[in-house]
Order: structure tokens, then C-alpha cells, then sequence
């Protein structure tokens, strides 16, 4: 008998609400990867074009360029591109190493994940800690 | 004896994506650490240094040779994004072709930053 045919014993419940589902790590992961990608496509591209454009006219306009950077909220953008950007190189690092056949169990695809979330984190406080 | 060739079947960009999206990542993993590398070491940046990094030839072209593939990267990822997510064929085709226009925005204004300065 064809799955199709089979009676189903009861309806199943479709839940589908986003903010009661509990991600898995390596899904939380690939979502994530997601996000950072468009937001670095949309946001991350052309303000790292219009810093360079700036900041490379003169010694002036190196110095109002910079200016945004120095203020709490150009900090915060700083930062979460920052973040954004070296989340999405080391989630793009552990697809290679999925794609070699390493790491792809369940026990270490999950802390992988995990190792992945906290290593962006630290890695981008220690590279913004060097640059202010 | 030789195997009857299957039928082709899909749009046939599958592998060549998948693969250059791992290129491209690679391209700019590499000009990444070189470059942060260049930063860190030199404490930080200041407008010589800056200037002097981006008057060299051979940086503004290892420059355009990651934008590019940057910008390739992006297109394969956002379109593999509006695929899952844009179903209406007429809301796809629309967003891609955005997409596609701001990619060749990017990729002129790359041009400017890199040979159009003063």
C-alpha cells in the first residue's frame, strides 16, 4: 500500500509560528548565515564602498569619514557588520568542511555550531578592541 | 556496450554555482586575512598608510579581482535566497533583475573607488 493511501490516525499539526520554534544549533547557524549574506549584500557593500570612496579623497575627508565611527551608534553598526561578516566567512569555512565529509554526525555538527557562534563573537570583540 | 545517456533534466547551473560560490569565498577568505593582516600590523590605519595602500596597482587590481568575485558570491547567494522565498514567478523575476541592477551599480562604483580618484 502506497503512503498516500494509508489513513492518517490524526490530522498533523502545522506549526509554523516562528517566534515559539526552537531552532536547532546548526539550523540557528544556517539561518544566521542567511541573514548576515543579505545583510551584508544590502547594507555591508555599499558602506564599505562609500568609506573607501570617502575616506580616500583627502586627509580631511579621511578624518569626517572616520568621524561616524567614533560615535556610539556608528560603533554599534561597526560592530554588527563586523560581527556579520566573520560569522558568515567561519559558517562559510564549516560548509567546506561539510562538504569534505568532516564533521557531518550529529554530536559534531551541533557543537560545531555552537563553537562557530562563540568564536564570531570573541573574534569580533578582539579585532574591534585592536582597532579602537 | 555504452550506458544510454539520461535525459537532460534541471537548468543545468547547479554544480557550476555551487562550485564558484566556494571559489569566490575562498578568493576573498584569502584577500581578507592578507588584508586584515596589513591593518593589524600597522596598528590600525591612517590616512598615509591608506592612501599608500590604494595608490599600488597591484592592490587595486587584487582589490577588483575579490569585488568581483564578491559580487558573484552575492549574486549566487541572494538568488538561491529569492528562489526559497519569492514564489510568484512575476515578484522572482522582479527582485532579480533589482538585484542584478544594484550588482552592476556595486561593480561600476567599485571601478570609480579603485581607478577614478583624483
Amino acid at each position: 500500500m502506497a503512503a498516500a493511501d494509508r489513513e492518517v490516525a490524526r490530522p498533523r499539526p502545522v506549526y509554523l509560528n516562528l517566534i515559539a520554534i526552537r531552532l536547532p544549533m546548526p539550523a540557528l547557524v544556517s539561518i544566521l548565515h542567511r541573514i548576515t549574506g543579505a545583510l551584508l549584500f544590502l547594507v555591508g557593500i555599499p558602506l564599505l564602498l562609500w568609506f573607501i570612496q570617502r575616506s580616500l579623497a583627502s586627509p580631511d575627508a579621511f578624518e569626517a569619514a572616520m568621524l561616524p565611527l567614533r560615535t556610539p551608534f556608528g560603533k554599534l553598526v561597526l560592530f554588527g557588520l563586523l560581527w556579520g561578516y566573520l560569522f558568515h566567512l567561519l559558517a562559510g569555512l564549516r560548509h567546506l568542511a561539510l562538504d569534505l565529509h568532516i564533521g557531518i554526525t550529529l554530536a559534531p555538527a551541533r557543537s560545531s555550531a555552537a563553537a562557530l557562534l562563540v568564536l564570531s563573537v570573541l573574534l569580533a570583540i578582539a579585532i574591534a578592541a585592536r582597532l579602537w | 556496450m555504452s550506458r544510454p545517456i539520461p535525459a537532460p533534466v534541471g537548468a543545468h547551473y547547479g554544480l557550476r554555482d555551487w562550485l564558484s560560490q566556494r571559489v569566490t569565498a575562498i578568493v576573498m577568505i584569502v584577500y581578507t586575512v592578507l588584508f586584515l593582516g596589513y591593518v593589524l600590523w600597522n596598528g590600525g590605519l591612517d590616512y598615509t598608510v591608506w592612501k599608500a595602500l590604494f595608490a599600488g596597482n597591484a592592490f587595486r587590481l587584487a582589490t577588483f579581482v575579490m569585488m568581483v568575485g564578491l559580487l558573484w558570491h552575492a549574486w549566487v547567494g541572494v538568488r538561491n535566497i529569492l528562489m526559497d522565498y519569492a514564489k510568484p514567478m512575476s515578484l522572482r523575476l522582479a527582485l532579480q533583475i533589482a538585484v542584478i541592477c544594484l550588482l552592476v551599480g556595486y561593480a561600476g562604483w567599485t571601478v570609480q573607488v579603485l581607478w577614478g580618484g583624483p
